[in-house]
């Protein structure tokens, strides 16, 4: 028994439109845990639970060695909310140089969606949006060094 | 090669300590801090603070990779661990090593070498230094021959501890098999290595241990000893220089002892060798080398006048000993006192929240190292030190006056603090006579158990 990243996907929107903070799911082997995101800067994340099988899920290929960083804080800034880098290290917006970047301005982001990679000792560390919207400014330059929960993106609601 | 830029992989006292000798030197400091010190005062006072992780340790200031991929990518020529955290692991100064970053403190090897107390012991018996009667124990058998021929009481010691952590005290030799086991199975979970060995308890014994200098090519020099008797579960609680009482013959071979243990190894920058002093039996013997800073440093500064972070940094650009062994001279007596955020009417259980009030006295021969003021967190996650005093003085006469009269002026509000415990003890008719042993804070407790209302100020 597997569940399919769409069947994953779905989940979190229900928990996304339910009143529940957290999910803990047992089926037939799959042990699947969630926690709403949309945390203040500088919390802590979890750190097992349902980000780890999401990210094994969609981990994306990739030619160097990837680990599945927590998931970015979240949270309501004056612009909409933020996409916060969920470790120290250097940040890219593309898979690899000259490479189109992960997302772009006015890109339409879900929780799950990869925008971009921290590089810490030459381990790449994916980074997700955490929450959907659309990309409405990115604050962090390609190659830049980024500071633990500082903001890469800011997000609005895209309506 | 000349440091213009340091990175500060440490927080708390020791970062401003570092950041002060920086100032002093013009060297340009970038502290990486944790979310819950990004308004600390390192964080002011440093050039420039990057957060390097979450508040927890394990994400931040013990993250070797984050810390050394921040410390390459601001530029840093070189990088401080200052103490605790990662300043002993090899792995920080092989990182750093393999980023073109100058580590401050000794080779990986050397890390290893001392990290690992049973091949300490090793070099210290190599180097013709006395160690505590002992012996590594491979099996059960092993253990009994050992325990019998040292007698009990006995110590069981981790081989991946030291500063005091790993240690039990073994009093019916019926009970060896399974406190080995206990032993074992904890220093597995807690460094990672099951080893342990046995060694002798001294029962009236005083810590003294002696500052050195390497240059990493075999000179060393010494900065005199510390006295660090005034303990509470092997955690220091006060310490002294010189050690007050200490034959001359005993502290002449001590020194030399220690020389020629770091000379044996080739040791790089500053460290320490801890002994300790059987009084009755008049003879002292190596326990472990902290290859770093030391918390209590300072009072060796006192009396010497040399900035030893000044030196660490000059040892890490290459520029070797500035001194000789006959220029170093140590006049007078320094005394230092921790002030920590713990309740000593709640067995000195940590007391972290937020500081209302902070203030440190002023005076002559008064020095304070801390990086607590009022509006200061002090958060749950790390050690409850709040500064130091650091008193000194022509005579231990004079510079206990001046302690009591620094003591009488530190006011700390918000959380509780140690310093009306450190009141009583410095005040004590034993520990102003000198000489005391490492029993004598149980001892002392027994006596004169810490009363509640006394400790919290005001703020109770």
């Amino acid at each position: 028994m597997t569940l399919s990243a769409a069947e994953i996907a779905e989940i979190m929107r229900l928990i996304d439109e339910s009143s529940f903070d957290e999910l803990n799911l047992e089926m037939n082997g799959v042990k699947l845990q969630m926690r709403r995101s949309g945390r203040g800067p500088g919390v802590p994340a979890p750190e097992a639970g349902a980000q780890a099988l999401a990210t094994e899920a969609h981990a994306p290929s990739r030619a160097l060695q990837a680990s599945s960083a927590p998931p970015a804080a979240a949270s309501s800034g004056p612009g909409g909310r933020d996409i916060a880098a969920p470790l120290l290290g250097t940040f890219y917006r593309a898979p690899k140089p000259g490479a189109a970047p992960f997302v772009d301005l006015g890109a339409e982001v879900e929780e799950d969606t990869v925008v971009g990679i921290i590089e810490v000792m030459k381990l790449m560390n994916t980074v997700r949006a955490g929450l959907r919207g659309v990309i409405t400014e990115i604050l962090a330059a390609d190659g830049q060094l980024v500071e633990y929960g500082s903001v890469l993106m800011r997000v609005g609601d895209g309506g | 090669m000349p440091i213009r830029r340091l990175f500060i992989a440490n927080r708390g006292e020791i970062a401003m300590r570092i950041i002060g000798t920086c100032r002093a030197l013009g060297i340009e400091t970038v502290i990486g801090v944790s979310a819950a010190d990004r308004n600390s005062l390192p964080a002011r006072a440093a050039d420039r603070a990057l957060c390097i992780g979450p508040a927890h340790p394990v994400g931040s200031y013990l993250n070797a990779e984050a810390i050394v991929h921040a410390a390459s990518g601001c530029g840093a020529d070189a990088l401080h661990p200052g103490y605790g955290f990662l300043s002993e692991r090899p792995r920080l100064a092989e990182l750093c090593a393999a980023k073109g970053i100058i580590f401050v403190g000794p080779t990986p090897g050397q890390l290893a070498a001392f990290g690992d107390k049973l091949r300490a012991r090793a070099a210290a018996e190599a180097a013709g230094v006395p160690v505590v009667p002992g012996a590594a124990i491979s099996s059960a058998e092993e253990a009994h021959a050992v325990a019998e021929r040292l007698g009990v009481p006995l110590l069981v010691k981790a081989a991946g501890g030291g500063g005091g952590r790993g240690i039990k005290r073994l009093t019916r030799l019926e009970e060896l098999d399974a406190l080995l086991q206990l032993a074992s199975a904890e220093a597995g979970a807690a460094f990672g290595d099951a080893r342990v060995y046995l060694e002798r308890f001294v029962a009236r014994g005083r810590h003294v241990e002696v500052q050195i200098l390497g240059d990493g090519r075999g000179n060393v020099l010494h900065l005199g000893e510390r006295d660090c008797s005034v303990q509470r579960r092997y955690q220091k609680l006060i310490e002294e220089t010189p050690a007050p009482g200490l034959p001359d013959r005993v502290r002449g071979a001590l020194l030399e002892a220690a020389v020629r243990l770091a000379a044996s190894v080739r040791y790089r920058g500053a460290g320490t060798v801890e002994f300790i002093y059987d009084v009755p039996r008049g003879e002292f013997y190596f326990l472990e080398v902290n290859a770093r800073l030391q918390v209590e440093h300072g009072v060796t500064e006192a009396v010497t006048g040399i900035d030893l972070v000044a030196e660490q940094l000059a040892i890490a650009a290459g520029e070797g000993l500035r001194f000789t062994q006959a220029g170093i001279i140590n006049r007078g007596c320094a005394i230092e006192c921790r002030i920590n955020a713990e309740d000593p009417a709640a067995d000195f259980r940590p007391s972290p929240g937020r500081i209302t009030r902070a203030q440190w006295p002023q005076g002559e021969g008064v020095r304070i190292d801390t990086h607590i003021g009022t509006g200061a967190d002090v958060p749950p996650f790390y050690d409850s030190l709040l500064g130091k005093l650091i008193v000194h003085g022509p005579d231990r006469e004079t510079a206990l006056r001046r302690l009591h009269g620094a003591l009488a002026g530190t006011r700390i509000e918000g959380v509780a603090s140690n310093i009306g415990f450190q009141r009583d003890v410095t005040d004590d008719a034993e520990f102003r006579a000198g000489g005391v042993t490492t029993d004598f804070v149980a001892r002392f407790l027994e006596r004169r158990p810490p009363c509640a209302s006394a400790e919290r100020g005001a703020h109770g």
